[in-house]
């Protein structure tokens, strides 16, 4: 079998090898962190991998995403070194920000992922200007926004979407709801169930993916883009999903249960989908511990390579404040 | 190059129609800027420009600050050059996010990567409006890395330095002082200090970065911008025939600052009184106190002194913005209190 819902073999296993390399990358940093390698903070996204990823197939080369605190996956997802943000995070000279973003600030331009931003729905209204920018060009370039279900809750969210809904900007905006913004439940901060629900106020279309379903946010990530692309405008996603970690270091989860955080592993998006190759697609078993095999691989050298890069310069403090004259 | 009388809506009105002609790139956001029927933009500056360009490049937008600063920050980021306006300066504080979380930083965070070449418009000042249509909010950007700030006093300034903030590469803010813009119709202030000016009618930039010696003198310093400079220039009249010789610096660019004209002024003259409409704790005078204390201390005959509104919000009343805001009167005052000191 050569294609399955639509799509060939390739696109399937490259989403699965994304899925777990952006697994073993932030399992593999968080070890490191408590050894006490890791500077700063740390948001984690293990747990939601399914949502980078099949909203960042969608995209082509041209496209830009909008991340956010917990920017890891996306930026795999979006094709970045494990290397550069291995070395960005733990503030070293070659990750992929030279140092001076951080964990929460990656940026890179050669995947057209735009500087993540740390803000609680500062990306929203940010993405429509890029995806406006687009439409004046007359480009058919479409830009993502992600952000979590607390975002739904800002003024920047109100005012990014809707300006986004009248101006019919080629922009998706993907709402991961993971149920908490930090340590607060959504259900306890909005009186609907569906932030999708929304996308009505705004006139726009809004749907509710099943966000730990790769292949579900694929298709409903492809139909957004394709009629962004043609015209159509935005489209809110609603992802429901979970983070395994807590929000951010040094947060155990207290404030949900075991059983809860139980019930959303049984649904494990990476699982899920190996079933998928293994049974459906007929992939051998070696042939899929082959692609785990190389995103261990991965992370192991991009971690070596992020402890052996150097310091970044102290002069690096004073640059780039402000861009070049023309 | 022919030169035109104009206002300082005129020429910021064809300074944007130079930036748009230009480069293709270059397009207005904000509230109310090309409105058919309506009244370009908060005091006029954009009237006419829908028609010419276009409704795409001239964009309104809802009332939605947040969306407007962070809409010319993204479209900035891939490329594009927007002008986003503020109907008044005061508004901006509900996208303070978009100005110095985002536009200011993504430059930095990003390694120099990205950069946001963006302009946003601000009308400010004192006009009867009250306290939350009257700020002068220069300090509040000259704090944050990453922006530029330019705040012209006249027509030709404005033109020159608004295509200049246009072709930059970085987020710039603009401030354009009420009282000044001397509108055409309805929208011109009553208590307007405004003139007009020979402007050239083409392409030409005032550089960021400069500050303008506006009058000649050895006996003391006077900067100030914007509305003040001339209240200053009337005030350097009057202390002139009493034979105080004022040399007066037209702060028309805070960030960057050319603080070499500033510290040569104060070599030469041993005095300077600063002169800025915005509260007086925290402004730009204060600052530019500090640095010129720091390199110019052992030139100086007597304290650095500031004229500046007091730490209240604006009044409404005529009777009452006029104590607040600073006048030729307390210029001359001040002036001369230093002299006898």
């Amino acid at each position: 079998m050569t294609e399955l819902f639509g799509l060939p073999l390739e696109t399937m296993r490259e989403m699965y090898r994304r899925m777990v390399l952006i697994r073993h990358f932030e399992d593999q940093l968080y070890a490191l962190f408590l050894q006490g390698m890791v500077p700063g903070t740390l948001h984690q996204y293990q747990g939601q991998e399914a949502v980078a990823v099949g909203v960042c197939t969608t995209l082509r080369p041209d496209d830009v995403i909008f991340s956010t605190h917990r920017p890891v996956g996306h930026f795999l997802a979006r094709g970045s070194t494990a290397r550069g943000i291995a070395a960005e995070i733990m503030g070293k000279a070659d990750g992929c920000a030279g140092g001076k973003g951080g964990q929460m600030h990656l940026t890179d331009i050669s995947m057209g992922a735009m500087p993540s931003n740390a803000v609680v729905g500062a990306n929203i209204p940010i993405a429509t200007g890029a995806a406006l920018g687009f439409q004046l060009l007359g480009q058919d370039r479409v830009a993502v926004s992600f952000f979590g279900d607390g975002a739904s809750n800002t003024g920047a969210f109100h005012e990014g979407v809707n300006l986004a809904a009248v101006k019919d900007a080629p922009v998706i905006f993907v709402c991961e709801n993971n149920q908490y913004g930090a340590s607060t439940a959504i259900s306890s901060m909005i009186r609907i169930v569906d932030i999708a629900d929304r996308a009505a106020a705004y006139g726009i279309s809004g749907c509710v993916v099943d966000g730990m379903d790769v292949l579900a946010v694929y298709h409903a990530a492809s139909e957004a883009v394709e009629k962004a692309r043609r015209g159509g405008g935005p489209t809110l996603l609603e992802c429901k999903t979970y983070r395994y970690s807590g929000h951010s270091r040094g947060d155990p989860g207290g404030y949900r249960s075991r059983d809860e955080l139980e019930q959303w592993r049984q649904r494990d998006p990476i699982p899920q989908m190996r079933t998928l190759l293994t049974k459906e697609f007929g992939m051998a078993e070696a042939d899929v511990k082959s692609i785990e095999q190389a995103c261990q691989s991965e992370v192991k050298d991009s971690i070596e390579f992020a402890l052996n890069s150097p310091e970044p310069a102290i002069e690096e403090t004073y640059l780039n404040v402000f861009a070049e004259d023309k | 190059m022919s030169t035109r009388e104009m206002t300082m809506v005129e020429a910021l009105r064809d300074g944007l129609r130079v930036a748009m002609h230009s480069d293709p790139g270059v397009f207005l956001i904000g509230e109310d800027l090309g409105i058919p029927g309506g009244f370009g933009g908060g005091f006029t500056v954009t009237l006419g420009l829908a028609e010419e360009f276009g409704h795409s490049r001239v964009m309104d937008t809802p009332i939605s600050e947040i969306a407007i600063i962070g809409a010319a920050v993204g479209a900035a980021l891939i490329g594009m050059r927007p002008v986003a306006e503020m109907q008044y300066g005061d508004f901006v504080f509900c996208g303070m996010d978009q100005v110095v979380n985002q536009a200011a930083k993504m430059h930095y965070m990003s390694n120099g990567q990205v950069s946001v070449p963006m302009v946003l418009r601000l009308p400010v000042g004192a006009s009867a409006r009250g306290a939350q249509h009257s700020q002068s909010t220069e300090a509040w950007f000259m704090h944050t890395p990453g922006l530029k700030v330019v705040c012209p006093s006249n027509p030709y300034d404005a033109k020159g330095l608004l295509i200049a903030a246009i072709r930059d590469n970085n987020p710039v803010i603009f401030l354009e002082h009420k009282l000044l813009y001397g509108g055409k119709g309805g929208r011109k202030e009553s208590s307007s200090a405004a003139h007009v000016a020979g402007v050239p009618d083409g392409d030409y930039e005032v550089p960021l970065g400069t500050v303008s010696v506006k009058r000649e003198g050895s006996d003391l310093t006077i900067l100030a911008n914007m509305l003040m400079l001339h209240r200053v220039m009337e005030a350097a009249d009057v202390l002139a025939s009493r034979s105080i010789l004022a040399e007066v610096i037209d702060m028309r660019c805070l960030v960057p600052l050319d603080m070499q004209v500033l510290i040569t002024s104060a070599q030469k003259t041993g005095r300077v009184l600063i002169v800025e409409e915005d509260n007086l704790t925290g402004g730009w005078g204060a600052d530019v106190a500090a640095r010129l204390n720091e390199v110019a201390f052992f030139y100086l005959d007597a304290p650095i002194t500031r004229v500046a509104a007091p730490d209240t919000p604006a009044p409404s009343a005529p009777a009452l913005e006029h104590e607040y805001v600073p006048s030729v009167e307390r210029v001359i005052e001040a002036a001369v209190r230093m002299m006898a000191g």
